[in-house]
């Protein structure tokens, strides 16, 4: 599968991660809407990490769409909050 | 993905459709989405251009700031120097306020480089990319039939639009990202037409709205200190009693 990491790049890793993947989405958007902030850094840094650990990067000259498409690396927990509760990370 | 993922990939997904409308004929497709690439990356060009100029704003700001932060200083001592407390301590609150903004500013200027070194490697990966599709073109075009083309066209359609759709949100994020600086340093300096004598004159009771803005941020005890410092250097903070003349400007605290 592909996961693009928004504003750097795109990644391939195996389809086995896509279940973890989506367990840690989940949890990063329960941990969002609870408002914990720290439960949400830590399960946004294990995004992050398992997609660099397990991907490799795309060639430039490679042109695929991507299955998945995580927000930037920075995105701050108020960005993430407006993800689920407002006009999204970047309006539309 | 329902969640962060999900959301993402949604937004980008849309502005790929929005980029790239594509033409019924695979062919006639191909060179469109071929001129169409290149005509957007002009727009990423210029927009990459805009987040620099408006970085460069932003550095002349925090300078601008620095002034202020020592313009305030000295007419802090100044004041106290005169015995007027009340406006050596509304200039050195206003001093806190500038210092506060100006560390900020600085801290999100080095952000907005990084973010510009990363936008200028994208839009050289998009280049690669578009490079990567025209070749990829005119191979579909002379190897395959239709049906297989469509195919084949979709996919690096999709690849070199997602790309494009991507720096543009990146782009926006950081101009927007700089807008919002932009307005937080002008409202801090609106602080410098304030920071003269004069105006520190007509305070009063410390009813304008500066004072009051002062006043929730929370800068006493920074003030406080500092004050206590001036007074120290300046040898007249030697005891209470020795200051009378700043019983007048008390109330406004």
């Amino acid at each position: 599968m592909i996961v693009r990491i928004s504003g750097e790049g795109q990644y391939r890793l195996p389809d086995a991660d896509a279940e973890r993947l989506n367990e840690l989405d989940n949890a990063a958007v329960a941990a969002v809407e609870a408002g914990d902030r720290a439960g949400f850094a830590d399960l946004w840094g294990q995004m992050l990490a398992l997609v660099e650990a397990d991907g490799e990067a795309l060639g430039d000259e490679e042109l695929m769409g991507s299955d998945v498409i995580l927000p930037p690396r920075d995105m701050s927990f108020a960005e993430a909050e407006a993800e689920f509760t407002g006009d999204g990370l970047i309006p539309d | 993905m329902a969640g962060l993922g999900g959301r993402m990939s949604t937004v980008v997904k849309a502005k790929i459709s929005k980029l790239l409308d594509r033409a019924e004929d695979p062919a006639e497709t191909l060179d469109y989405g071929y001129q169409k690439q290149i005509e957007l990356l002009q727009n990423v060009k210029k927009g990459i251009a805009d987040v620099t100029t408006s970085k460069k704003r932003l550095q002349m700001q925090s300078q601008k700031l620095e002034q202020q932060v020592v313009k305030l200083d000295t007419q802090a001592r100044q004041a106290l120097a005169q015995g007027r407390e009340d406006l050596a301590r509304a200039a050195l609150e206003r001093k806190t306020v500038a210092q506060t903004e100006l560390q900020s500013l600085d801290t999100q200027v080095t952000e907005l480089e990084n973010q510009q070194a990363q936008l200028t490697e994208n839009e050289r990966k998009l280049r690669t990319k578009i490079e990567a599709f025209r070749t990829k073109k005119e191979v579909i075009k002379a190897q395959y039939s239709a049906a297989e083309a469509q195919v084949q066209i979709s996919e690096a359609a999709n690849g070199v639009g997602e790309e494009m759709a991507d720096l543009g949100l990146a782009i926006q994020r950081a101009e927007d990202k700089t807008e919002e600086m932009r307005a937080r340093a002008s409202a801090v300096e609106e602080l410098e037409a304030a920071g003269t004598f004069d105006d520190l004159t007509q305070l009063g009771g410390g009813q304008d709205d500066i004072e009051r803005e002062l006043a929730q941020l929370g800068a006493e005890s920074q003030v406080d200190d500092e004050l206590a410092a001036m007074k120290a250097e300046l040898g007249s903070g030697s005891g209470d009693g020795d200051s009378p003349q700043l019983g007048d400007g008390e109330e406004s605290k």
